[in-house]
């Protein structure tokens, strides 16, 4: 062994009590759901977790009338101090029950057991403790006394962090009053149904929270269905377009948070020690799968060959495998479909010229895996510069002045983060005037708390998530 | 209300007028022949005529002919379009202290115009003197409480975010950039400024279609803006059809939000389906003027969070 070599140290499974099969989550009761039942499996290991229902129109139906029926009965007339103290319950139990949903999280994502313990899960139970206290305080959002809520949200969340975005998705739509559905995605239905559980144990009113599982379709079903007043989204830019198109002339309101193609932008005087770290954490977060991944490096030409040859120095000490394992770094692609797209994308990116470079690593026999990699040579034209991977793969360009910098960072449709590794403070000020970008972490990335708005520009979508101006979007006159 | 109909006519026969009809500013009280005004688009800060060479005929209540007003075309949107992209940086960059002086200043010269708007608002939208004065005085009175909400604005939309982590974080709303615009139909002055004002307090460029019926005050309030210290292009006006104008504008991908308040009789679904594609931000038609509130400014804004890192000490 040298000192790099880890001992196996895997967080064990046997915290879950989990069903074979789960049900919809539809007024307070499990039920069958119409269409054809599916299985979730583990990245890692490709072995089927439990098998999960799929809701069709008529499912969906029954949790809108659902939703309904509570926001109209229950949850709609109940005073915002009690609203939020069911919130601050759920969040006492989500922080209770941590460490099993942290597994059941790695387990059926297929990330390391170390970001869903110590980012996805303590940032679930935040969100919810943050929005509990906006329950009773919704005259202070900024938009004028006795705000009111729109009623039924319908929501559609991702795979890439599944109890945080439905966590991003339900806390505010509850606190604000409305009542909710939610889709969990296809891959990751797992931790959305242990969150009902959790509704259960707080007490919540049947028919406030109603989950429903299926693919694209259920999700297509739920956006469309005419008695739901407010939309909200996060996924593909492509998927957001057609529910944008779809809600066209309806009363519906959307909030959309789409893909990215992040600029981290490194100047010659940047802290280097963090700026490597950065790097790091900015693409190989979440293996890449995180929409404001730092997936460009910007880097000045003048220090480029010594970033790169610390980089690589970083990347190779990564380590690679069993998400379980509480060493691991980076963990399993999610889907062999999202491991398809990585590897045509990586190929097209040397087919256009650019140079790439893995860490050496063992991978998995079993599983959906791909090395930590980056591409040098990257043109602003070439595809791997303007196409989001959503994977572990950075693309690299360099520029010569802050002008370029800003110039190239802005290159791209999306908008929805940027980094700056600068230690002149006012050099950072300006830069971070001029980025077109929902967030800018400096000296940082990928930082994410409930206070803070998240959210993009241009087609990464509309709307933001988190603080006033994320309650905002769960009331009227907000949006 | 006046009536409007389309001609054709060459730029030499736009400028003779019709032998039939009173000449647009001919005033009873004075045997002097007038000088009327030709009414082009204003693009980039200068007043050309439409690119596809085609007028509209506007006339007043009674049928009389009052002016032949440019007719924008999908050429002249994107040109106008182009302009306001150019033009949009340097706005957003001036210091709010500065929009608000040059906001205050369009309300100033506005004031100091006012008879022509009101002589203009009762030929073509048919209005008592009185009622004309009055929107006029409304429509400056909105530009004045728009100039003072630049420096205020971010206060309201913004905050200082209390994160469990040493960061400094500060949430502000920036201009989303070009904003295409469907103005009210009615009150052609005070609608057009409703719409137009909220965009322009944090920065925006905007490209408006005026009303279709009285585009006559949107040129005349082209002049006011083109003397105001307004950069050339932060305001671009297209006069013309909306129902041909629009869906250009709507589907252009260096559009960034698409106000449709007076778009309420166009097809403004298929608009907004058509701003789906680049996922332009939609203000829905709304009955009447435009709501005078801080939320309509902000809804063309986006929120920019930064977080700054504090060291250990």
């Amino acid at each position: 062994m040298t000192f790099l070599d880890y001992a196996p140290a895997p967080e064990s499974t046997a915290i879950l009590d989990l069903r074979p099969e789960y049900g919809l989550f539809i007024d307070g009761e499990w039920r069958a759901g119409g269409g054809e039942p599916f299985a979730s499996v583990s990245p890692s290991t490709e072995r089927q977790i439990a098998m999960f229902a799929s809701a069709d129109e008529g499912d969906v139906d029954a949790a809108v009338r659902a939703a309904r029926a509570a926001f109209r009965d229950v949850w709609g007339p109940m005073s915002g101090r009690d609203r939020g103290k069911y919130l601050f319950r759920i969040a006492r139990i989500l922080q209770e029950r941590a460490r099993e949903l942290a597994v059941a999280e790695s387990l059926d994502n297929g990330k390391p057991i170390k970001e869903t313990r110590d980012a996805d899960v303590p940032l679930v139970a935040q969100w919810f403790f943050h929005c509990a206290g906006w329950a009773d305080k919704l005259d202070w959002v900024g938009l004028g006394a006795n705000p009111q809520p729109h009623g039924v949200a319908a929501q559609v969340i991702p795979w890439n962090f599944p109890l945080l975005m439905l966590a991003w998705k339900v806390a505010p739509a509850l606190a604000a009053g409305n009542t909710v559905v939610l889709k969990p995605a296809e891959t990751t239905p797992l931790t959305a149904m242990l969150f009902a559980d959790v509704c259960e144990q707080a007490g919540l009113p049947a028919g406030v929270v109603n989950l429903v599982t299926g693919a694209g379709e259920t999700g297509a079903a739920l956006v469309r269905h005419p008695d739901v007043d407010k939309v909200a989204f996060t996924g593909s830019t492509a998927v957001g377009r057609e529910i944008a198109k779809a809600l066209a002339g309806t009363d519906k309101r959307l909030t959309l948070e789409l893909g990215g193609k992040g600029a981290n932008i490194v100047f010659d005087d940047a802290p280097l020690d963090q700026a490597i770290e950065g790097i790091v954490d900015g693409i190989f977060f979440n293996q890449g799968q995180v929409c404001c991944a730092g997936s460009r490096l910007l880097v000045q030409e003048s220090v480029h060959d010594v970033v790169m040859e610390r980089l690589k120095e970083r990347m190779a000490t990564l380590r690679v495998g069993d998400p379980l394992d509480k060493n691991t770094d980076v963990g399993a692609i999610n889907s062999s479909a999202q491991l398809e797209r990585i590897t045509r994308l990586v190929e097209t990116g040397i087919a256009e010229g650019g140079e790439a470079w893995s860490a050496p690593c063992e991978l998995p026999s079993e599983g959906y895996w791909f090395a930590p990699t980056v591409v040098t040579g990257v043109e602003a034209s070439s595809t791997i510069a303007r196409e989001e991977i959503f994977g572990p793969v950075l693309s690299v360009l360099t520029f010569r002045t802050p002008d370029e910098a800003i110039a190239k960072a802005n290159n791209t449709p999306y908008g929805l983060s940027a980094g700056i590794w600068s230690d002149k403070g006012s050099r950072v000020l300006a830069v971070a005037d001029r980025l077109r970008a929902g967030v800018v972490w400096t000296n940082t990335f990928n930082k994410f708390d409930p206070a803070s708005p998240f959210g993009g520009y241009k087609e990464s979508g509309y709307g933001r998530e988190g603080g006033r101006q994320g309650m905002q979007a769960y009331l009227k006159g907000g949006e | 209300m006046a009536t409007s109909a389309e001609t054709t006519s060459s730029e030499s026969s736009a400028a003779s007028a019709p032998a039939a009809s009173a000449p647009a500013a001919t005033r009873p009280t004075s045997d002097r022949l007038s000088v009327p005004k030709t009414y082009k688009l204003f693009i980039g800060g200068a007043f050309p005529r439409s690119e596809s060479g085609r007028v509209t005929e506007v006339t007043d209540a009674r049928g009389a002919f009052v002016a032949n007003v440019a007719k924008a075309s999908r050429k002249d949107a994107r040109d106008a379009v182009r302009a306001a992209r150019k033009a949009q940086p340097g706005w957003a960059g001036a210091t709010a202290y500065n929009r608000g002086q040059v906001l205050y200043r369009i309300a100033e010269v506005l004031e100091g115009r006012s008879a022509q708007f009101v002589d203009e608002l009762q030929r073509v939208e048919g209005l008592s003197a009185a009622q004309a004065r009055r929107q006029v005085e409304d429509a400056i009175d909105l530009w004045v409480w728009h100039a003072g909400w630049t420096d205020k604005i971010a206060q309201i939309g913004g905050s200082a975010n209390p994160v469990a982590g040493p960061y400094f974080n500060l949430s502000v709303p920036e201009p989303t950039g070009v904003v295409a615009i469907v103005a009210p139909q009615q009150q052609g002055l005070l609608g057009l400024t409703s719409v137009v004002a909220p965009a322009l307090v944090t920065g925006n460029a905007v490209v408006v279609v005026p009303s279709a019926a009285a585009p006559l005050p949107a040129i005349s309030l082209g002049e006011v803006l083109a003397t105001s210290d307004l950069p050339g292009g932060v305001v671009n006006v297209l006069t013309g059809d909306p129902a041909e104008l629009a869906p250009w504008l709507a589907s252009h991908a260096d559009v960034n939000a698409l106000d449709l308040s007076g778009a309420g009789a166009l097809d403004w679904v298929e608009l907004e389906q058509l701003a789906a594609d680049t996922l332009k931000r939609v203000i829905r038609p709304v009955p009447g003027i435009a709501p005078e509130t801080p939320q309509r400014i902000l809804a063309l804004t986006e929120t920019k969070t930064v977080w700054h890192t504090k060291s250990r000490l």
